[in-house]
């Protein structure tokens, strides 16, 4: 039994991990603490739907899809709004991304309306793969394999192509990175594409078996702050041990203490980790 | 080359440089020299485009660069190494490298670079992947130049680069500067320590609150009343 909730836990924690992974890019890098991420991973969510029920595109396959349109999405959002907060006070930005999270929210309420929405005979729906005693749900073992793929190329992404590199030498310091001759404006809209990337793949993964609505980014937006804070602002690979950590105590705690305890559960470690080691556990 | 002419720079519009101008000409070694607070870190910060200035222009190659944005006015070969050195420090040495060279698209003109730097300091290639961070100041420095030279630069600003740094490795690196001029690279160099500045410079200036006092040729400046009393303490 255990053994089940533990492999739920990892699971789940992958997924956490790559919502984390494009919050901490734009933390990190733009130092943008943008609320409109899960409207992002929502908007991610309902290309799968749409896709599906337009066009019958399974959502495995609108991957590509939905990661396209939250990564224009995420640079049409730095040349719209964001562009314009930048180096102004820390709480202007934080202002902005919440207008935008506002903005993203009502504008699928009124044009999707506020219903849940469910995929409905995808590839992966009601499959199962059976372990010895631990039975898994293929939608989201799959979803926890795309996002670790995802976060693979992320990494690679950031560490090993010129303009990886580029927008690591601006996270580390803008002024410098201008006087190599980077347009730092240019890496900040790739950055923000890049963070929209993210969810619109973790969108697609997680609609298979998650209910779609005008909120539903909501909730792992927030988990995404508290992997970030854990794993440490801009650091990758610290997001994706602590959305692990934070995936496998939402489960065990779930079990052990009751669903109604496991956010608080999460919580509180955040605090933990928080007072302890206040750049994270895997902080610069 | 670079002509600067009666410059104002502010930060919130309260000016700190006031009507500045200066020129540096074809293969020639500039020095500006002045006291901490002076604003000679503002007047390369306005060179390089990172700053904008209040009034007046800056020309480079007969072309006026002021209002350029920082990238472009590098493409045009202008680099300057920063104060306080600033590498990357989580990046590797051969990625700081790399990261100077950035608006070189030829990979096999990067290698050259790289190859040419690598020359000039030796030891950089020893320990080319190793985190930037873990480098003394002295050879942040020397990195930091290196990277500054990456992109192949017509005019190369060096903004206090003695800072922080030993007596002999304050000797180490002006020698390195003195070998890149001698390349024919044109330097313009600004300092605190005076008396180095002006030895290994053609000409210089002097900058005192925001202002010029003074220019000259390097031994012509350290025989002047001003420079004597104010900054060699003679």
């Amino acid at each position: 039994m255990v053994l089940q909730i533990i492999s739920n836990g990892i699971l789940m924690g992958f997924i956490y991990a790559l919502v984390a992974v494009g919050l901490t890019l734009t933390w990190g890098v733009m130092d943008i603490t943008n609320f409109a991420h899960g409207e992002m991973l929502m908007v991610g969510m309902y290309t799968a739907f749409w896709m599906f029920e337009l066009f019958s595109i399974d959502p495995l396959l609108s991957i590509p899809i939905s990661t396209l349109v939250v990564f224009l999405l995420g640079v049409l959002l730095y040349k719209l709004v964001i562009k314009r907060v930048l180096g102004g006070s820390g709480l202007t930005a934080l202002l902005a991304t919440f207008g935008l999270s506002m903005f993203l929210k009502n504008l699928a309420q009124f044009l999707f309306s506020p219903n849940y929405r469910y995929i409905n005979g995808a590839i992966v729906t009601d499959k199962k793969i059976v372990l010895g005693n631990v039975i898994l749900g293929l939608p989201q073992v799959v979803a926890a394999v795309g996002s670790i793929i995802m976060t693979l190329i992320i990494i690679y992404f950031i560490n090993k192509t010129k303009t990886g590199k580029a927008i690591q030498a601006t996270a580390l310091n803008r002024d410098t990175a201008l006087l190599m001759g980077i347009d730092t404006d240019k890496i900040f809209a790739i950055t923000f594409g890049v963070s929209g990337a993210c969810v619109g793949a973790a969108g697609a993964l997680m609609s298979s078996f998650f209910p779609i609505y005008p909120q539903s980014g909501g909730l792992y937006s927030i988990i995404a702050f508290v992997i970030v804070a854990m794993g440490g602002l801009g650091n990758i690979k610290g997001a994706l041990y602590a959305g692990l950590i934070i995936g496998l105590t939402e489960a065990l705690g779930g079990f052990f203490l009751g669903t109604q305890f496991k956010y608080a559960l999460v919580f509180l470690i955040y605090l933990i980790v928080i007072q302890v080691r206040p750049k994270g556990l895997f902080g610069w | 080359m670079l002509k600067v002419k009666n410059i104002k720079v502010g930060y919130d519009n309260v000016p700190v440089i006031f009507d500045v101008s200066f020129e540096v000409r074809e293969k020639e070694v500039v020095s500006i020299v002045g006291s901490n607070g002076a604003g000679k870190s503002t007047l390369l910060r306005t060179v390089s485009g990172i700053l904008k200035p209040m009034n007046g222009e800056v020309e480079f190659l007969g072309q006026r660069i002021d209002g350029l944005k920082a990238n472009k006015i590098v493409e045009l070969g202008i680099s300057h190494v920063p104060e306080g050195r600033h590498v990357f420090g989580k990046l590797s040495i051969k990625d700081n490298l790399l990261m100077g060279a950035y608006i070189i698209k030829s990979e096999g003109e990067k290698k050259k670079s790289l190859d040419e730097v690598y020359e000039i300091f030796p030891k950089l290639k020893e320990r080319e992947n190793q985190k930037a961070e873990t480098l003394s100041g002295g050879e942040q420095q020397m990195l930091a130049i290196a990277r500054g030279l990456m992109s192949k630069p017509k005019l190369l600003m060096v903004d206090e680069m003695s800072l922080g740094l030993a007596p002999l490795m304050v000797e180490t690196v002006m020698q390195a500067l003195k070998y890149i001029s001698s390349t024919g690279l044109t330097v313009l160099l600004v300092e605190q320590k005076v008396q180095e500045a002006l030895e290994v410079a053609d000409r210089g200036y002097v900058l005192q609150n925001g202002r010029m006092v003074i220019e000259g040729t390097g031994e012509m400046l350290m025989e002047t009343d001003i420079v004597k009393k104010a900054y060699l303490g003679l």
